[in-house]
């Protein structure tokens, strides 16, 4: 009798203990969903941004035109990209295109003093550093999940749910992690 | 972070708890000591009531209720968009679920603070002059600095400390000053009155000694919290120097914020009442050059390892300041680069003053470099033995080396003299001949030769000097 008690409650035990395993796994993996979200709100800000900073170059530096397009191009792709890899790829080429839109304002002191390009500029600049703050927070959510799903003995649990491991988000081509130095 | 917000959580507790005793046992004696009969007791319980309600109070509106003792107003995203900006960037670099409530201070002197029982319920408040006098990097730097308390859960311990102790203080205040001018106490025919006396003599110290104790208590706390929330803004940013030079900044004119409630100290980024108060015991926050000098050795990398190892080359001991399980989860982080803006100036003028620097060493000058970033080049042969920042006032002694132990032999030239280095670039000091000489950046002997006397002088290290050494 008593050894039936004591296996009882061994087994609840391990079986609590799976369940509190089970559970951090799970918050860890909604933590990186949650983190993918902000990237993504991000972006969508940035996206949201790019018309009005066109329009509002277009009137000081119309002439500049590939410049321009090549902005608009990107934009367009970035918008329509789907999936971690591919989306990351699209956004440094937009990055790109912006610092070299930033390069070349560079030339044109009236419309770096116009008060609604300013403005602007301080929310190019802070949306920039949201989409680089929520890849670095996405990134560090990514490595403690997979960390902890590949580590003993959360690993057994993981396999038995299917806790795939997550992807980080990199900016793969140089030029586009070059962007962000660009004086704006 | 587990391990500082675990024990966060831990002090809390015990702090709320220790506190509470304190203000009972309080209540009792001052009790005690008005009705010998039935006064303790009922003081007891009159205190202990009293700790819930403030316990109430601190948790449901403790923030607000700072906010209004400190004069701040909130703002919107129109007010300030760049102070908006950054806060929310930092936000979402630290993973807090809901943006901080944003205040602002009409205050010349640039400081800042964070409160709040929970995260959700953060508020952090800036003084214009802060505004006013940093870059956006250092902006940067400070409000990361300010959401790292509120990740580590300080603001909640903070808020909890700030109004336990600020009422223990008034309890202890009102007795103490009841016995001067109140009616006396009452004479029992019951009690014998020299335990009467007895009890009034241990009601007195103890009413002199509690605030004291619960402020001791409260400031072991919260110097630690100070580092631990640089390095979760070098985390957060990737980019120690912002807070560095922003901590520079504000510490060369902070000393004089008008209005600051003494309890409300402790919250602010850099100490209000510096120089007001006297003495590191009691001091609620590391010396900010210290902290600077540990930001800016992070070389290469913001992650809690580049901290920790930072923090134990500058203050010279063994101790972590972070828990091992965290600097076990992950390795060294790669510093970002400086924002553009105004970047082309700055590296100009470092170019400058490092070429100018190159050439105060060809003339024999002695480089003294101030806290506040200001390089003093003094004549190697001008014979005085301290000199005044022009900038910020502080006083440094003319480098020099020194006979090492025997103090005595000062007038007979000794054979070996002795100089400590202070920091890890140029150096310059005098030898006991006059001549001035020269440490490069790389110099790693032990010893060195003077060129005018030919006497052999020991280069200590910079880890053999003492902790809390300027």
């Amino acid at each position: 009798m008593l050894a039936v008690l004591i296996l009882l409650g061994l087994l609840g035990a391990v079986a609590l203990w799976l369940v509190g395993l089970y559970n951090s796994l799970v918050r860890l993996r909604n933590q990186v969903k949650n983190a993918w979200a902000q990237i993504d709100v991000q972006l969508k800000r940035r996206h949201d941004l790019i018309p009005n900073l066109v329009e509002t170059v277009k009137g000081y530096a119309g002439h500049e035109k590939t410049t321009l397009e090549r902005v608009v191009q990107a934009r367009g792709a970035a918008v329509n990209a789907h999936g971690v890899g591919a989306q990351a790829k699209a956004e440094g080429e937009l990055s790109a295109a912006l610092g070299r839109l930033m390069v070349v304002v560079e030339q044109y002191p009236d419309l770096k003093a116009n008060q609604n390009f300013l403005a602007l500029q301080e929310e190019l600049t802070s949306t920039e550093n949201r989409i680089g703050f929520s890849r670095q927070h996405y990134n560090d959510s990514v490595m403690t999940y997979n960390t902890r799903t590949q580590s003993f003995p959360a690993n057994v649990v993981a396999g038995m749910f299917t806790f795939n491991p997550e992807e980080f988000f990199e900016l793969k081509d140089e030029a586009a992690r070059e962007a962000p130095k660009v004086a704006f | 972070m587990w391990e500082a917000i675990l024990s966060n959580r831990r002090r809390s507790r015990l702090l709320i708890g220790v506190m509470g005793a304190v203000l009972v046992v309080l209540g009792f004696m001052i009790g005690a000591v008005a009705d010998p009969q039935a006064g303790g007791p009922i003081g007891a319980v009159i205190a202990l009531l009293y700790w819930l309600l403030l316990l109430v109070i601190a948790l449901a509106g403790g923030g607000q209720a700072l906010l209004l003792g400190a004069r701040a107003r909130p703002i919107g995203k129109g007010d300030a968009p760049q102070l908006w900006n950054v806060v929310e960037e930092m936000t979402i670099a630290s993973g807090l679920a809901k943006m901080p409530q944003i205040y602002v201070i009409e205050e010349e002197s640039p400081n800042a603070f964070a409160a709040g029982p929970t995260p959700d319920k953060a508020v952090i408040a800036v003084t214009s002059g802060l505004l006013k006098r940093l870059s956006r990097d250092e902006l940067q730097g400070v409000i990361a600095h300010e959401i790292g308390h509120v990740k580590n859960l300080d603001v909640r311990f903070m808020t909890i400390a700030v109004v336990m102790l600020a009422s223990i203080t008034i309890i202890s205040d009102l007795f103490l000053r009841s016995l001067w001018f109140g009616p006396g106490r009452r004479r029992s025919a019951k009690i014998d009155p020299r335990a009467q006396a007895a009890i009034l003599a241990v009601t007195v110290v103890l009413a002199f000694l509690a605030p004291l104790l619960a402020r001791l208590l409260y400031m072991a706390c919260s110097r630690q919290r100070e580092y631990l929330a640089d390095a979760s803004a070098a985390r957060f940013t990737r980019y120690p120097e912002g807070l560095a030079s922003a901590l520079e900044k504000i510490a060369l004119v902070a000393p004089s914020m008008k209005g600051v409630n003494r309890a409300l100290a402790p919250l602010y980024i850099v100490n209000p009442l510096q120089g007001l108060e006297g003495g590191a015991m009691l001091s609620t926050h590391p010396p900010t050059e210290e902290r600077i000098k540990i930001l800016r050795a992070m070389a290469g990398g913001a992650g809690w390892v580049d901290y920790d190892k930072a923090f134990r080359r500058v203050r010279g001991g063994n101790e972590s300041c972070i828990g091992k399980r965290t600097l076990s989860a992950e390795g060294s982080v790669p510093i970002r680069e400086a924002t553009s803006e105004g970047h082309t100036k700055r590296e100009m003028v470092e170019r400058i003053r490092e070429v100018d620097a190159l050439l105060g060493r060809l003339a024999d000058l002695i480089l003294i470099p101030c806290a506040c970033g200001v390089q003093m080049r003094v004549p190697h042969n001008l014979e005085r033995d301290t000199f005044q920042c022009p900038r910020c006032g502080r006083e440094h002694p003319m480098p020099r080396a020194a006979a090492p132990g025997a103090a005595a032999s000062a007038g007979e030239s000794p054979r070996k003299l002795r100089y400590e280095r202070t920091s890890p670039g140029w150096e310059a000091f005098k030898c006991g001949c006059g001549k001035a000489i020269q440490l490069s950046p790389a110099f790693h002997a032990p010893t060195i030769r003077c060129h005018g006397c030919h006497r052999e002088i020991e280069i200590a290290g910079r880890k053999e000097v003492p902790a809390g050494a300027p």
